[in-house]
């Protein structure tokens, strides 16, 4: 557990980077930082591991105050990611992921084969390990800077900005790998972003942090959307704050339209669905074939599952010809689909409060 | 030429002694730069007054340092030793404005790194900041070498110059053949040391001199962990497809 006790941070001149912080980040948690610049997020994050001093107050982990702890040996028990990369320009992939290693006194050897292992767990070939920043790309780059932040297995992870500088593509691919492997790893990730969007993607816990280093809210990325604390919050999430919220419920009692039996020709009529259209299933080849009256053939997109939320369902039923997905019940056949009728349930209650 | 081939074994001895007389001190300019590179790169004060010490020194005339080094440190006139210090001093002059500038040109993203991951500040100075100083320092180097080689010569005005005592007997005999025999093996001995400083720097810096440009090269990005492959089947769970929320 991390615990700020009404950490303030001033600087000569006046200048209020953090105003009497309180937060408790709880072990295992993947708690997020965010808010605009000059809100105080890195300087705030900057603390746990002593790079920033707080002006008043403590930081704590596990209940003993970081000032307590030499910085260096600080330092090597938390992980820490930036925002680019900072990759060591003079050293291989393999040896810059074995640098904390080497700071905690293995051998060459042990760091790099431990350096292995960390490649292997955030996706990097082990023919990149000879490599040089300088000769990969972006998001490389960001990736060989994950993996030394996790090669050491510190129990804690700091991330500042980490996705920032890559491209959407890229960003996207990089956030569901680290969100796969906390999944795993279950690490105390305390990460700081200014996309409000990233926040409640990959958070559990979210600090909503405004200029001068004030925090407004610190909540679950659900009731920071239902329930925003102040004006400052609400429009912070304002954009696509009803489609997000689609994110927090699943198809798990989705009332389905069951799909009626293949006739003669193994063509489903859809009939009082989509009037004239047929589905064609071809469960040998996993695929599947909307033909419109005149047998035009549209194929399907990819099939709903129970777990799906109802964003992505409502998505897929958008995308459809027939305004319908095809819904697998665990099975690798669909016998039902989802229309929009079905979903209306979840669309027509709008945004409320949870509680 | 006449003279170098008529006597190679003068030429030879004055050759090591002008060797001898130019590599040593940049070898000492080198280290003396490094270590107040190092210890004093960020106090800037310190820094300042360094820099301003450093120029001064480098506006004294060789001559006159030869000459005035014995008086201070009460050396013999003719002893070597004065040249060694003198070019020293100009060696490290030089050479500790290149390893502040080159100190400096370390991207903060790195240093913020370093710090980060936990390097002490020494320990940040010696296998972070050095290494990254090692191109810049090494263009200064090359400078400073070509420099102590040209300026030895001088030193023959004191009897202790190497191959710069060719041009003092030359020009007292009025025989040209042998002030070009010394401009020639000068000249030879430069380049040969600025190629040499040049050659070790690359040794040093391999990561400066790979190959393959990004994303050219083989093994690229591996598919996601955690991510379904993406087949050309329609019908397919979206699990793990992208979910914004």
């Amino acid at each position: 557990m991390i615990t700020f006790e009404s950490v303030s941070k001033s600087y000569p001149g006046g200048t209020r980077a953090v105003t009497d912080l309180d937060l408790e980040i709880p072990t295992g948690s993947f708690t997020v930082l965010v808010g605009p610049s000059g809100c105080g997020k890195t300087t705030s994050m900057r603390m746990i591991n002593r790079m920033v001093a707080p002006s008043s107050g403590c930081v704590r982990i596990d209940g003993q105050d970081v000032a307590d702890i030499r910085a260096v040996t600080l330092r090597l028990g938390i992980g820490y990611v930036l925002q680019n990369a900072g990759l060591f320009p003079h050293r291989t992939v393999l040896d810059n992921v074995a640098t904390v290693q080497r700071l905690l006194g293995l051998s060459k050897a042990q760091a790099r084969s431990k350096a292995y292992e960390a490649m292997e767990r955030v996706g990097l070939d082990a023919s990149m390990a000879t490599r040089y920043p300088a000769q990969l790309s972006g998001g490389q780059q960001q990736r060989v800077g994950v993996a030394r932040a996790l090669a050491a297995d510190p129990p804690i992870l700091l991330m500042d900005e980490p996705f920032s500088a890559v491209d959407p593509i890229v960003r996207l691919e990089l956030q569901q790998e680290v969100q796969h492997l906390q999944s795993v790893i279950k690490k105390t990730i305390v990460m700081v972003t200014h996309d409000i969007d990233e926040a409640l993607t990959l958070g559990d816990r979210i600090a909503v942090l405004a200029p001068g280093g004030v925090l407004h809210q610190y909540a679950s990325p659900l009731e920071i959307l239902t329930r925003p604390a102040t004006e400052f919050v609400t429009s912070m999430v304002s954009k696509d704050r009803g489609f997000r919220q689609l994110s927090f419920a699943t198809l798990e009692d989705v009332r389905a339209t069951a799909l009626p039996a293949p006739g003669a020709d193994g063509l489903i009529e859809l009939g009082a669905l989509a009037p004239g259209w047929k589905l064609r299933l071809d469960p040998a080849e996993l695929r599947a074939v909307w033909l419109d009256p005149s047998g035009v053939e549209f194929a399907a997109g990819p099939a709903v599952r129970r777990g799906d939320t109802v964003r992505s369902a409502l998505d897929a039923v958008l995308a459809s010809p027939v305004s319908a997905a095809l819904l697998l019940n665990g099975d690798s056949v669909p016998s039902a689909c989802v229309t929009i009728d079905d979903l209306a349930p979840y669309l027509r209650h709008g945004v409320r409060d949870p509680a | 030429m006449r003279w170098l081939l008529d006597n190679p074994g003068q030429a030879w001895a004055l050759t090591l002694e002008h060797l001898f007389l130019s590599i040593v001190p940049t070898v000492v300019g080198v280290a003396l730069a490094l270590v107040l590179g190092l210890v004093f790169g960020n106090r800037p004060r310190a820094r300042a007054v360094i820099t301003a010490v450093a120029s001064a020194i480098f506006t004294i005339p060789s001559l006159a340092l030869f000459v005035v080094i014995p008086s201070i440190i009460g050396t013999q006139i003719l002893d070597p030793l004065n040249v060694v210090i003198a070019l020293s001093l100009y060696a490290t002059s030089l050479l500790v404005r290149t390893v502040f500038d080159a100190l400096d040109a370390v991207a903060p993203e790195v240093l913020n790194a370093a710090e980060a991951l936990g390097y002490s500040r020494a320990r940040r100075r010696v296998f972070v900041d050095l290494p990254l100083a090692v191109a810049p320092l090494a263009a200064g180097t090359r400078v400073a070498a070509v420099t102590n080689v040209s300026l030895v010569s001088v030193g023959a005005v004191i009897g202790v110059g190497g191959l710069g005592q060719l041009f003092v007997a030359g020009y007292q005999r009025n025989y040209p053949d042998q002030i070009l025999a010394g401009i020639i093996v000068i000249l030879v001995l430069a380049l040969v040391l600025d190629r040499l400083i040049a050659g070790a720097a690359r040794v040093l810096t391999p990561w400066l001199h790979h190959g393959a440009a990004p994303g050219q090269a083989p093994g690229r990005r591996r598919p996601a962990i955690g991510r379904a492959k993406v087949a050309t089947i329609p019908v397919q769970d979206t699990a793990n497809r992208e979910e914004p929320k």
